[in-house]
């Protein structure tokens, strides 16, 4: 009873307050909601949606995919020798402090501002810090012993790190991932907003320009829907695969 | 020394010599192993006792290959140890942190044979044969998390068994489940060694448990360690639980084992008197 108040109703009372609110006030900048969710329908359902979300989310699906895949090649070396650390962990702290505004102007000059090139670099770039931090905290944290029964039976390096460190380190380097996802949205918009001729924060750009409201705010509340159901989407996943690591958690600590 | 195996002659499988482990350097340096000697037969079952902080756990990771002694060798069939040899599975006492929690009973065991040159089918039998020999088929697609302590450690036991080696090292195996389970446990490796014609060595704090298991054990002194006495244990085969351990040489044997402890125990001079909280991993 009480989820379903959380879930629907108290969304449903809050859009129709704000409904009241936007036909009385009349203002242009605040449309209502019933008009925000024509023009939603209007511009994603979907004559506008192969023009701009589909380049936006193959931006974001391409750039979360390098990331993680160069966190994960990244963090398990340099979770596994405290020497090759050493050397990185300074210059990991230095890029990953950066304020991604900062790095925009640049990547727009050497990458050639348009093309997918940048954006796609952009949200890889970004999102691979939580991915490499999470990875090398994980595998830093693998129980010696797991290694060592690795070692004992004759596993080589590869089917150490493939058997022993990946699984071990995994519920760590998901929670990474989590975060870079994420952030992925917001690089996506942002790289968009400042560079691009498709995409959801493109939209966004021009209807600033044009004092266009309606599809300002289509848009928003298509990006919220966005980074709402690709979190969804990751959490189904994860419960799949990481079915083991909630038993084993359980019964350790029971 | 081995009654059950008729041989015409009886092959040496292991031999430690002068075995010496010393951790860091300068006066803070720990010798946990001072001169460790003896040798293991083919199809021998030989128990390592010796009061606790006497290194045995560091022992059995040099004879294991997982670790160098600062002096000495250890051979395997007349071959210097250096790395983790094939013919050899080690049973950990910690059965939680060495049974892989994110795979099944049926992943974890098959985890060392994955890189052995078998075929799907061969893989598969040694799995279910493995886990057949100590009772737990039923389980074969549980996670270890979701069994009893006793079933994790002879899942252990399965996947080390399943690996084909010729011995089989084992370090306090069962030194973190109750005494029933630990009596049936033991009765378990007393049974797949028969099974399997594997040669043991066991590492234990039991003197108890050493006499009922073993053909020989070796007696260590506290550290810096060396081999204080090795005794034989004639006792007749198979071993029960409660007749073994009525016999009057059972509790002789283990009167004996129980005086070398403790006179290692007694008062220590100085020199002795080196903190030594277990081993180092």
């Amino acid at each position: 009873m009480l989820k379903v108040a959380a879930e629907i109703a108290v969304p449903v009372a809050i859009v129709a307050l704000w409904q009241l609110w936007a036909t009385n006030r009349d203002d242009p900048k605040f449309p209502p909601p019933s008009t925000i969710l024509a023009k939603f329908q209007d511009m994603w359902l979907f004559s506008e949606f192969g023009t701009h979300v589909v380049p936006s989310l193959e931006r974001i699906g391409l750039g979360f995919a390098i990331a993680v895949v160069a966190g994960i090649a990244i963090g398990i070396p340099l979770g596994l020798s405290r020497p090759a650390r050493v050397w990185a962990m300074p210059h990991i702290e230095y890029w990953r402090a950066m304020p991604p505004p900062a790095l925009l102007p640049i990547s727009i000059i050497l990458l050639h501002s348009i093309g997918n090139l940048q954006k796609v670099s952009f949200i890889a770039f970004f999102c691979l810090f939580p991915v490499l931090l999470n990875t090398i905290d994980g595998v830093r944290g693998i129980d010696p012993s797991f290694l060592e029964t690795g070692r004992s039976y004759g596993l080589g390096r590869i089917e150490r790190i493939r058997r022993i460190v990946l699984p071990a380190a995994f519920p760590q380097i998901v929670a990474g991932m989590r975060i870079g996802l994420s952030l992925a949205v917001i690089m996506m918009v942002l790289s968009e907003y400042f560079s691009s001729t498709s995409g959801v924060g493109y939209v966004l750009l021009i209807s600033k320009n044009t004092f266009d409201f309606g599809p300002m705010w289509a848009a928003i509340l298509l990006i919220g829907v966005l980074g709402y159901v690709l979190n969804l989407l990751f959490l189904a996943v994860e419960r799949r695969l990481l079915a083991w690591h909630r038993g084993w958690r359980a019964t350790a600590s029971a | 020394m081995a009654p059950r195996l008729a041989r015409d002659r009886i092959r040496l499988m292991l031999e430690t010599r002068g075995i010496a482990k010393v951790y860091g350097s300068g006066p803070k340096a720990t010798h946990a192993l001072e001169d460790v000697s003896f040798t293991v037969e083919d199809g021998e079952f030989v128990c390592v006792v010796g009061p606790s902080g006497c290194g045995k756990t560091t022992l059995l990771k040099c004879m294991a290959g997982l670790m160098r002694p600062t002096a000495g060798e250890i051979l395997l069939r007349g071959k210097r140890v250096i790395d983790p040899p094939d013919e050899l599975a080690l049973v950990f006492q910690d059965y939680s942190r060495s049974l892989m929690p994110w795979s099944t009973v049926r992943n974890n065991v098959l985890l060392p044979l994955r890189h052995k040159k078998l075929s799907a089918a061969q893989r598969r039998e040694l799995v279910e044969e493995s886990l057949g020999s100590v009772g737990l088929t039923r389980f074969i697609d549980h996670y270890p998390w979701q069994l009893s302590g006793g079933m994790q450690q002879r899942v252990a036991i399965a996947r080390a068994l399943a690996y084909q080696p010729s011995v089989l090292l084992m370090d306090e195996p069962f030194a973190s489940v109750d005494a029933q389970t630990r009596g049936d446990l033991e009765d378990l490796v007393l049974r797949v060694r028969e099974q399997y014609g594997i040669t043991i060595l066991f590492v234990t704090h039991d003197i108890d448990e050493s006499v009922y298991l073993a053909d020989r054990v070796v007696v260590l002194t506290h550290s810096p360690t060396k081999v204080k006495e090795i005794v034989s244990v004639d006792l007749p085969q198979p071993r029960d639980q409660i007749a073994t351990k009525e016999l009057p040489e059972f509790v002789n044997l283990r009167g004996h084992v129980y005086r070398l402890i403790r006179r290692e125990l007694a008062p220590v001079t100085s020199v002795e008197a080196v903190p030594n909280t277990g081993t180092p991993v």
